[in-house]
């Protein structure tokens, strides 16, 4: 029964403090100084200068153009891959197969995925070993400027193969609604093919729920930090890695012009969003043009067969960049153009292990403290707005995934500030506290479904029989949403092991995570080091994925209606 | 009728279903064009997967043998589109993003090109089923039984040449459901199709007046 419709529970409003608070305070902190207005450093009057400042800045424009180009680009790209692909493929085998190799890639962070990727198409990478000096002729690497092209295009293709198995996974879920298989059938029954019916039935209904998801690719995309430091054009840097540097530049009135960029990059995330949501509009109103046609194609394997190739590209060299990197850290050398190692050592894997291992140990305490924090903060709040009848809004659902449609950058520049003059920047808790404001979003994500799909009548069942509402909770409703409560802990582990900026900003160079630590290294010489710590990057998730795994298995191990395959 | 011609109707070949290498049932029949056959069974029994074989469905863990013949072509091996079968399931499954209308001129063959001629058919559908006028609706605000005989329109739109029957009487109250059940079989006879029925109601397999099939209790 709905008892409190005035008053919002307590977890909810905890909930929209802890994210909307962050983002409006860290976005005030980002206006304020870009109109010259700074008291801390002695700046206390307004003033047009940051902007000025920044519009002298040579290559502006390209490094802006840069961000939006390859955001939108990766973005459209990997939906397209994305839809294509379910709509050719799924129900089959191929899929499933193709869905147990993309899940795991889903929480390979960015930074570890971008820099194998580097191992695999550099001129002196696996690739290019691979076919020289056979092939080639080659016997010293090429100079061509791979990664690092100016157009952006290793970064593009980084960008697409990791926010595919995002936006595959997020449509892996819209595609279990109730009925979807249903309608897969009722297309085919009319003489429709896979794909017409994909595209005409199903996805205009399970679009709303993959739509946040997608802005949020986009968002994220324009303003990246860590993969176009990576992968990136250098000559100028895309916007973002542009604005950090100015932002940890010694000379402090920099501080203010990178303010100035900020907004210019909210601009640059906000235009990305504009113009997908125009194209959002065309491409519905032309398939809603389409609907009632008649066309039916039905002869559709060559569409098919295409559909799967992108998807195919992406898990190999996603797959090949991964075995990259566990080969270059066992390598003690390992010279132009052999495709493998001359020289194989345990122990230089050994000795980086042993200076790593610090940075692996805060990794570890900030990932587990902020998985811990936001699992149960999402359990809280959907057993209470459950309890108190309400329905999960959209409204909730958007102010939640709110830090994730802004560019991180936009408001983390002022987060830092605040951070800084409360006393947590350079700490611990205040790296958590900063990761929590993202790995929130996709807890909820993670747990609000089978939250939802659980069947109220067992807790109702319990009530009647007497059981408390927190007796119902402890023992009714979380064991049996033990694999999926384990499950979203190990996503917001992997999602906060990810974490570059907000490390970088609110830590101050004072926490280094395995993350901040690869992408320093990715640019310098030492490949095998890198490649150390990128695959450091992949122990936190491995681990958390691999308990979501044992933990139910060994304790439902005698009851049947627990396993997967129901 | 036509039973004179030996290649029409529906015909299961020696057809044998197996989950997981167990045996679920095997049938062997002929369904003439314009009549019933029922197929009676506990759930579990391996109904549903006896349409999902004839319609082109059937889930990789299920292997079947024999063969589905329709007017004398074989079925077994083409895709679910290109057979068709028009499918009709337990819910009416309307298309909730589309109006009533252009639920039926979905299904309306793509050769009718006119975008007014595809209309009038669509109108003229609804209202041999008594609906006329509920064009512009969304499917969610009809009743079930108007429901069910949108989703038939549907079905026989896209000119079916065998109609495979999912208790698609069984969310529908007692009065509604004679009234529906009988146009189904009226119009399915009156277009000649062949109707494999799926239900665990006595009353639907009577009402069918044709063959009745029991698949055997013996499985889960």
């Amino acid at each position: 029964m709905p008892k409190t419709e005035g008053l919002p529970d307590v977890p909810t409003v905890l909930v929209i403090t802890l994210l909307a608070g962050p983002v409006l305070a860290g976005l005030a902190g980002t206006v304020l100084p870009a109109f010259g207005y700074l008291p801390v450093l002695g700046h206390d009057a307004f003033s047009g200068d940051p902007f000025r400042k920044l519009s002298s800045m040579p290559g502006l424009t390209t490094s802006a153009a840069l961000s939006f180009g390859t955001g939108i680009t990766a973005s459209l790209m990997s939906l397209a891959i994305v839809l294509v692909f379910t709509a050719g493929w799924a129900g089959t085998n191929t899929f499933r197969r193709l869905t147990r190799f993309l899940s795991p890639l889903l929480s390979v962070p960015h930074a570890a995925a971008a820099i194998g990727l580097a191992f695999l198409i550099a001129p002196s990478g696996f690739l290019a070993r691979l076919v020289s000096p056979w092939a080639t002729g080659w016997t010293r690497p090429p100079d061509i400027l791979i990664p690092g092209d100016p157009y952006g295009l290793a970064m593009t293709f980084g960008l697409v193969a990791k926010e595919v198995p995002f936006l595959f996974l997020m449509t892996l879920a819209a595609l279990n609604r109730p009925h979807v298989q249903d309608y897969l059938k009722a297309g085919a029954s009319l003489g429709y093919g896979r794909m017409a019916t994909f595209f005409k039935i199903v996805l205009p209904q399970i679009y709303p729920l993959i739509r946040l998801p997608v802005l949020a690719v986009i968002a994220y995309a324009t303003s990246v930090v860590d993969v176009a430091v990576i992968l990136g054009p250098t000559t100028p840097q895309p916007l973002a890695p542009r604005l950090v540097g100015w932002m940890n530049d010694p000379d402090l009135s920099l501080r203010l012009m990178a303010s100035a960029g900020a907004l210019l990059q909210l601009l640059v995330s906000a235009g990305a969003l504009l113009v997908y949501l125009t194209l959002e509009l065309l491409a519905g109103y032309c398939l809603r043009a389409r609907f009632a046609n008649g066309h039916r194609h039905p002869h559709e394997i060559p569409a098919r067969s295409f559909s799967l190739l992108p998807m195919l590209l992406i898990v190999i060299t996603m797959s090949l960049s991964l075995v990259l990197l566990g080969i270059w850290s066992l390598a003690k050398s390992w010279w132009y153009p052999a495709s493998l190692p001359q020289a194989w050592s345990l122990a230089r894997m050994l000795d980086g292990l042993k200076s790593g291992g610090e940075s692996l140990g805060v990794t570890l305490v900030i990932a587990c403290g902020a998985a811990v924090v936001a699992t149960a903060l999402t359990l809280w709040l959907l057993e209470a707005r459950g309890n108190a009848g309400r329905r999960e809004t959209g409204r909730l659902k958007a102010l939640i995934f709110l830090p994730l449609l802004l560019p991180q950058i936009g408001f983390l520049f002022g987060l830092q500030m605040f951070f800084l003059l409360a006393g947590l920047s350079g700490k611990l808790t205040g790296v958590l506290l900063a990761h929590l404001i993202f790995v929130f979003p996709y807890a909820f994500l993670a747990l609000s479904d089978p939250w939802g799909r659980l069947d109220p009548r067992y807790a109702k069942a319990a009530r009647s029989i007497g059981a408390s509402r927190a007796r119902v909770f402890f023992r009714i409703q979380l064991p049996l949403l033990l694999r999926p409560v384990l499950v979203t802990f190990a996503v917001a582990a992997a999602v906060s092991t990810g974490q570059y900026l907000p490390t970088l900003m609110i830590g101050a160079g004072r926490v280094v995570t395995v993350t901040t630590e690869s992408v320093a290294l990715a640019s310098g010489g030492d490949r095998q080091i890198a490649a150390l710590y990128a695959l450091l990057q992949l122990v936190v998730p491995l681990a958390g994925f691999t308990l979501a795994a044992l933990v139910p298995a060994l304790v439902f191990r005698n009851r049947a209606a627990m396993r997967l395959e129901r | 009728m036509q039973s004179s011609d030996s290649a029409s109707g529906l015909v299961l070949d020696t057809v044998a279903i197996r989950l997981g290498g167990l045996p679920l049932f095997d049938i062997e029949c002929r369904i003439l064009p314009g009549s019933v056959l029922t197929i009676m069974g506990e759930s579990g029994s391996g109904k549903s997967s006896l349409l999902d074989f004839v319609a082109g469905f059937l889930r990789p863990d299920f292997t079947a043998k024999g063969r589905v013949v329709l007017n004398g072509r074989d079925l077994t091996s083409l895709p679910a589109q290109d057979r068709h079968i028009g499918l009709m399931f337990q819910s009416p499954l309307l298309f909730p993003h589309m109006s009533v209308l252009q639920n039926l001129m979905f299904a309306l063959p793509a050769a009718c090109k006119r975008r007014k001629d595809r209309q009038d058919l669509a109108e003229r559908a609804l209202a041999d089923v008594g609906l006329a006028g509920f064009g512009s609706r969304d499917p969610a605000t009809l009743s079930g039984g108007q429901q069910t005989r949108v989703a038939l329109m549907r079905t026989l739109l896209a000119e079916p040449k065998a109609l495979l029957l999912d208790e698609p009487f069984s969310s529908l109250d007692r009065t509604r459901r004679a009234e529906v059940r009988q146009l189904v079989f009226d119009l399915a006879r009156k277009k000649g199709l062949p109707v494999l029925l799926v239900s665990h109601a006595e009353e639907d397999a009577l009402a069918a007046g044709g063959e009745v099939h029991r698949l055997g209790t013996d499985i889960g």
